[in-house]
């Protein structure tokens, strides 16, 4: 166990450090660095111009977040509700995506949104004649590109709370004349926060960091953080700015999974409750 | 769950078949095209496997999957090793800390994108030249993660009785490891590398910022990217269904080896 402790310690934990380091320096005037300490690499994380990086990527990795959560969740749905015997088979072709190579997944949306694509090839076919519509190199390009990349994760972490969710508890709701809408609203959802939580941080997380999607759905001129850092590290040479963006997201990181234990420590408190009632 | 009604039924159908076309329809268009003649999306001009042997003699693609294979082959046998000692030895002292449990998991978590820019940092800041070498250092730091909570799962089941009384009877820890201990976590070993193999044939950010400049240290990743951004070709498309094919291969392996990471 000693050589992988080392193994791990000697490049994972020296260089994360060394990221941390490097924030606290001055950038040399001919890029590199130059070791005096300050805390402008941070001030300038606030800067409005990449303030609104931030933004614009916390904006698109809510929405790619919110549409894999609610796609993800009905099929987990209907796949916990499909025959037994068919819910591992269901589950199995759900993640088989995810498996296959990020880029390739994301190169297959090019193909479908390009200007002569099946998208538009559809259209022509429907009786279109105008110019191509315009779906690559955009916002909706790039939230698409994330939400397919990630649904399968969203799907396993729902199916979970939703195939060990007691039957019995819907059909004491609906005895006690609540409708199916109330309890879907009142009893199953809440039951399920955890796997929801956790597909959600899973989304965002990886979505808010990513720099692979942006340049390619979003056409190189589109910033998100990673591409910022990305920027700063092979472009710019402005390491230590770099690192401070790095540091960020990770706190972002830190504050969204602190949120994820909160929301998992209340539901479980609702299931003990709920456990109670029906034992009662 | 419930009895439900055949509305309901068919609204969960129909939510199914959705959520599949959504997930599949991208992928079936990219492997038919890998198939068409012409190679675009513009018509189906006939079937031809003319991408695949154009891809064949394309050297730029053929010294990139062979610099993949080094590199996952190496990181994946090294991080196995190293991974599988890291469970056993987790697993048999029970009071390890928080500190090393966050230890492990931590290649997991953290971000690819740092991970890369650390480790570009780390190597630039020690001088050294980046190669195929620094690629395989870095990919062994997260395959070792996943290697490891492979075997760890599967050691949470393992009897420690039956290794004391293996050294009960004289065996040396050697042997006892090789004899006694091994056989039980073999297929969980043996899935953890295929994992591992798999992990590290797909990954881009990491190789991508540890590479160094040149042609030379380019892997199959970095190759796709490249060519991505260059713009569609036929030949991506072949290429994208051969690595779809061979990583999903490896991981249904896996997956029957170690019944367990999916849906158990």
């Amino acid at each position: 166990m000693a050589p992988a402790l080392v193994w791990l310690t000697a490049l994972m934990v020296v260089p994360c450090a060394l990221v941390l380091a490097l924030a606290f320096f001055r950038r040399g005037i001919y890029g590199g660095i130059d070791y005096t300490f300050t805390l402008e690499n941070f001030g300038l994380v606030f800067d409005p111009l990449y303030a609104g990086i931030f933004l614009k990527s916390a904006r698109i990795a809510g929405t790619a977040t919110l549409i894999a959560v609610v796609v993800g969740y009905a099929a987990a749905y209907a796949i916990a509700a499909a025959p037994r015997r068919w819910q591992p088979v269901f589950l199995f072709f759900a993640v088989l995506p995810f498996w296959s190579n990020y880029l390739i997944r994301t190169y297959a949306w090019i193909v479908l949104l390009n200007r002569e694509g099946l998208i538009t090839q559809l259209l022509r076919w429907f009786g279109y004649a105008g110019e191509p519509p315009s779906m690559l190199y955009t916002e909706g390009a790039v939230i698409a590109g994330l939400v397919y990349n990630y649904l399968p994760f969203v799907i396993l972490a729902c199916y979970a709370p939703l195939s060990r969710l007691n039957p019995e508890l819907a059909e004491a709701s609906r005895d006690l004349g609540a409708s199916a809408a109330t309890t879907f609203r009142r009893v199953i959802l809440p039951l399920t926060v955890p796997g929801i939580a956790a597909g959600a941080v899973f989304v965002f997380v990886l979505s808010i960091g990513n720099f692979v999607t942006p340049a390619l759905l979003g056409g190189g001129r589109f910033q998100m953080i990673g591409n910022l850092v990305y920027d700063q590290f092979l472009t710019a040479n402005d390491w230590p700015f770099g690192a401070a963006l790095a540091m960020a997201l990770i706190a972002i990181m830190l504050l969204v999974l602190m949120a994820q234990a909160l929301a998992a420590d209340r539901a479980s408190g609702r299931v003990a409750e709920a456990k109670g009632n029906v034992d009662g | 769950m419930a009895e439900r009604s055949p509305a309901t039924r068919r609204t969960l159908w129909f939510v199914l078949t959705l959520v599949f076309a959504f997930l599949y329809i991208p992928i079936a268009v990219l492997v038919a095209l890998s198939f068409n003649e012409g190679g675009l999306p513009t018509a189906w001009s006939g079937f031809s496997l003319k991408w695949y042997v154009s891809l064949a003699n394309n050297s730029a693609i053929l010294s990139a999957a062979l610099n993949t294979l080094i590199v996952a082959l190496v990181s994946t046998a090294i991080a196995t090793l190293l991974g599988t000692l890291l469970a056993i030895g987790v697993e048999m002292r029970r009071q390890y800390g928080r500190g090393l449990e966050a230890l492990i998991f931590a290649p997991m978590i953290i971000p690819d994108i740092v991970l890369a820019i650390a480790l570009l940092s780390f190597f630039s800041m020690l001088n050294l030249t980046m190669g195929l070498h620094t690629i395989i250092l870095a990919h062994v730091v997260f395959n070792l993660a996943f290697v490891c909570s492979v075997v760890r799962a599967r050691l949470k089941s393992f009897d420690w009785s039956i290794a004391e009384a293996s050294a009960d009877l004289g065996a040396s820890a050697i042997t006892t490891f090789r004899r006694v201990t091994l056989p039980v976590i073999l297929p969980a070993v043996i899935a953890g590398a295929l994992l591992a193999f798999t992990l590290s044939v797909d990954e881009f950010i990491i190789a991508f910022f540890t590479s160094g400049a040149g042609r030379a240290s380019t892997t199959l990743p970095m190759q796709i990217y490249a060519m991505i951004r260059f713009g569609i070709t036929p030949e991506i498309n072949a290429l994208a269904t051969i690595v779809m094919a061979v990583s999903i291969i490896a991981l249904t392996l896996s997956q029957r080896l170690n019944r367990g990471i999916i849906g158990q």
